[in-house]
């Protein structure tokens, strides 16, 4: 990681205001093989899912993917050869559908593919980079076997005699966040919880933004403190409704429980389970001609219910 | 006296160790349940904190995960993930709840794999918020099904420090908060030696001898001189802790 | 250069945090410093600044407290010729920009009577954050090669074992008690701040106690209602008071402007009779009254009026 690199990234590119407006299709035309991506949202909560998707049809390769809680895309990533490693501190399905055996299948046999950090450490890396500073000191991780194999630097602090780890900073090539609200600038409003996207914005050399909704710029400047990402961070927007399906979206839908549990299901009683998550693919992400074909797949009432369970109002 | 299963006996221990007014971290599942049912019982200030950022949410229906928007209802706020977990690194956490996937003698739990990291027997989904909360919360409690593949003499990764080597090697190494203080299982609860940090029998179940514990431990486990027994579950307890979840996805029967 | 890392945690390992009311008279609640403390304020400026809170523990008569704020502006000169504080942390200590140097500020300084403890703007801000996420230093590039840096003797650095760069370490600061004004907090003490958050949130971390003074106290039902506004969590704070116009004669976001009248009518005092012209002021508006309504009282109601007006303008289009 090459922070002046990163830092004239930022310097040099166009971080002015103006309409950003892009295709699902045109953005993620932004992310090379082997670029370092870091994706907003936690687990089931607000992923990106349109520009994975995306990624994937357009058979990136070989990408790291940093996701401090990673899911069930950890699999289509995985499958897919989009992902070629995994910086995270959890990786499985969801507590309540087991170890995932696919994330199993690539870490054991080349365990380079799972990078593990805590969630604490992997947070840091990613405040770090959003400081513009190359570590930044805690207790976390100290004196676990977490610390050894991730060959962080212990420092004794001069002031207070205390032992710290250091954490070193994180600045991923692009980040992918998804937005409740936007403006055509750039301006992200995130409601609910925002995870780790500001921090990630922030460290990032690029972003791109999907969108439930882009609103008019008179509407986030009348809520000024409700914006969490501002414009000259922002690289692309797009606008994708249900761009987090079937992962959830804060105050707009639930996740589609039962399309994720068939999905989990599915690949505990597969025999070949990479071929199923290979079905899986060609089904949901080769197929479709575009994203509004793809949520067609999970059909109306699976969209209606998560919707109707998810809404809040007001937001 | 009511049936219960091991995990409803377990919860309803873990429940009990939490007190009104704490802070606390908890994980999804068996630990979660315990803290809702604390609310329930005797701690309706118990305020929980979530990683994906949910400040004391009022949970109605029981979440799959502690980082989706059911795990935030009604919070009072919902910070930033990092800031959450910098809580437990300033001192506010007063307990961290968490589940173990393998414990040994001294409290450290490993939930990176089986087997050596290089070449894994099984790759465990991984640390998450756990490091953390066992890093920095002021004390840490454990809750586990009891069996020999899950309390082991040393882990096979340190992936949540509780007294590492025993003795003072956790204050030595610069860790703060106090470590892991109770491991609530199905069969009773342990605690730590003041000196050799190593687990000890302190309270058996109703029915259970310490026997039957030792055997399912794997490896010596000392027993307290003034072992006690734990008080059955009783009704009240059993059918407010039935009420969170209906569709027994955590208290089914057998091990959990 | 800070505190016992170990005694920091102790205090709030300690201290009860619990889901419990808060809410008490700034009487009661200004009770909570003791003579010696470092008081933070938070607000900067003329922006949110805790001017009941300070009114009132000079009116109790607190001393030798340190004093740390992101930017000091008039309260800093009653703080200093009250002789509550005989040590000030801070970036900039001035009326305004408008209104010149405070010569109050001037004659403690130079005369050797105070320390003005001088930070950049941005590291007194990463040593607030280091106090609040629990670390006793946080690396950086700011101050580095300034006139600053060697002026703080006790300043570090580092090479980063990483980059090889060279940072240097600011110490984390964590204050014994915070005083923060704000628009809107529940009983239990969830703070939600409107417009600009200043450093008020790390301030809140970082701080042993914290005491807020608010324009409104709403429901703890009305915070649930919209979670995603709360920026200070109830488990970080002691004591909540309800103070409307409580930043008087600053101001206070989207409320009411400064009361730029009175602030001329004090700048006026100050520059033209040094320390006597504070002197005169704080047994006129601070001890006098009997309370902070009485105090508003001797304000001119057009005064307010328009800095109200003016405060709520920030809402328009």
């Amino acid at each position: 990681m090459d922070y002046r690199k990163a830092r004239q990234e930022i310097v040099e590119k166009n971080k002015g205001i103006r309409d950003k407006r892009t295709t699902l299709e045109e953005a993620v035309s932004m992310i090379n093989d082997k670029d370092h991506v870091a994706v907003g949202g936690l687990q089931y909560t607000r992923t990106p899912m349109g520009v994975l998707w995306e990624i994937i049809r357009q058979k990136k390769q070989d990408i790291t993917f940093y996701k401090p809680l990673m899911s069930f895309e950890g699999d289509w990533l995985f499958v897919s050869g989009a992902m070629g490693k995994a910086v995270t501190s959890w990786f499985s399905g969801g507590v309540t559908w087991g170890v995932s055996k696919i994330m199993r299948t690539f870490a054991e046999r080349d365990p380079s593919t799972f990078e593990e950090w805590s969630l604490l450490g992997l947070s840091l890396r990613f405040k770090a980079g959003a400081m513009g500073i190359p570590c930044i000191p805690t207790k976390t991780m100290l004196g676990s076997d977490l610390e050894k194999i991730r060959g962080l630097k212990r420092f004794t602090c001069p002031y207070s005699g205390e032992e710290m780890l250091l954490i070193p900073a994180v600045n991923p090539d692009v980040a992918i966040i998804h937005s409740q609200i936007a403006d055509k600038y750039g301006n992200a409003q995130i409601f609910g919880p925002p995870c780790l996207d500001i921090e990630t914005a922030k460290a990032a050399s690029k972003v791109i933004l999907t969108t439930e909704q882009i609103v008019d710029n008179e509407h986030i400047r009348d809520a000024p403190n409700s914006t969490n990402i501002p414009f000259f961070c922002v690289d692309a927007v797009v606008e994708l409704p249900f761009g987090c399906y079937p992962h959830e979206c804060y105050g707009r839908y639930e996740p589609a429980y039962e399309k994720l549990g068939e999905y989990g299901q599915g690949l505990l009683k597969a025999e070949d389970k990479i071929g199923f998550v290979q079905e899986y693919l060609d089904k949901y992400f080769y197929q479709p001609a575009d994203f509004p074909e793809y949520l067609d797949l999970f059909g109306v009432r699976s969209l209606v219910e998560a919707t109707r369970r998810g809404r809040i109002w007001p937001l | 006296m009511s049936d219960y299963n091991p995990a409803e006996l377990t919860v309803i221990m873990g429940s009990r160790a939490l007190q009104d007014g704490q802070i606390i971290f908890a994980g999804a599942g068996l630990p979660l349940l315990s803290a809702i049912h604390a609310q329930k019982m005797h701690a309706p200030s118990l305020a929980i904190l979530f990683e994906v950022g949910g400040v004391a949410p009022r949970i109605t229906s029981l979440p799959r995960s502690t980082n989706e928007a059911r795990s935030v209802r009604r919070s009072v706020a919902t910070p930033a993930t990092i800031d959450m977990m910098l809580y437990l690194q300033r001192g506010f956490v007063d307990v961290g709840f968490l589940g173990g996937a393998q414990i040994d003698r001294h409290g450290n739990i490993n939930s990176s794999c089986i087997g050596t990291l290089e070449k894994p027997k099984v790759r465990l989904p991984g640390s998450g918020g756990a490091n953390d909360i066992a890093s920095s919360a002021n004390r840490v409690f454990i809750i586990s099904y009891h069996e020999k593949r899950r309390f082991v003499e040393k882990v096979d990764f340190v992936t949540s420090p509780g007294f590492l080597e025993g003795g003072q090697a956790r204050e030595k190494t610069g860790l703060m908060g106090g470590g892991v203080e109770k491991v609530i299982t199905n069969l009773g609860i342990m605690e730590f030696d003041k000196n050799s940090r190593s687990m000890t029998l302190t309270a058996v179940h109703p029915g259970i001898t310490e026997e039957e514990v030792r055997e399912k431990t794997g490896f010596e486990l000392p027993v307290a001189e003034d072992l006690k027994t734990t008080t059955p579950p009783s009704e009240e307890e059993l059918r407010s802790l039935r009420a969170l979840d209906p569709e027994k996805r955590y208290l089914k029967a057998g091990d959990f | 250069m800070p505190r016992s890392y170990k005694e920091l945690r102790e205090v709030i390992e300690n201290k009860d945090r619990g889901l419990r009311e808060k809410v008490m008279s700034l009487t009661e609640a200004i009770h909570l410093i003791q003579d010696g403390d470092h008081v933070a304020a938070g607000g900067c400026h003329y922006s949110r600044t805790p001017m009941a809170a300070i009114w009132e523990l000079i009116r109790q008569k607190k001393k030798d407290l340190v004093y740390s704020r992101s930017i000091s502006s008039t309260e800093g000169d009653l703080l200093l010729v009250a002789e509550a504080t005989k040590h000030v942390i801070t970036s900039w200590f001035s009326p305004g920009v408008t209104w010149g140097v405070s010569r109050a500020m001037r004659h403690y300084i130079q005369e050797k009577l105070a320390i003005y403890e001088e930070w950049s703007h941005m590291s007194l801000g990463l040593r607030y954050r280091a106090g609040a996420m629990g670390i006793p230093f946080i690396p950086t590039r700011v101050m580095l090669g300034s006139d600053l840096f060697p002026r703080l003797p006790e300043l570090k650095e580092m090479e980063c074992p990483y980059t090889g760069e060279k940072l240097a370490l600011v110490p984390a600061l964590n204050p014994n008690v915070a005083i923060l004004h704000t628009q809107r907090c529940d009983p239990y003490g969830n703070v939600q701040s409107e417009g600009l958050p200043f450093m008020d949130q790390d301030i809140a971390g970082a701080s042993d106690k914290v005491i807020i003074t608010t324009e409104r106290i709403i429901s703890n039902d009305q915070v649930r209602r919209s979670p995603d506004r709360t920026s200070i969590p109830f488990f970080q704070v002691d004591a909540v008071v309800e103070v409307p116009y409580g930043c008087l004669p600053h101001e206070c976001y989207g409320y009411y402007e400064p009361d730029f009248s009175h602030m001329d009518y004090y700048v006026k005092l100050m520059m033209g009779k040094g320390p006597e012209g504070v002197k005169e002021y704080l047994d006129q508006y601070v001890y006098a009254p009997e309370s902070w309504t009485d105090y508003l009282e001797m304000l001119k109601f057009g005064d307010i009026l328009r800095a109200t007006t003016d405060g709520r303008s920030v809402y328009n289009d």
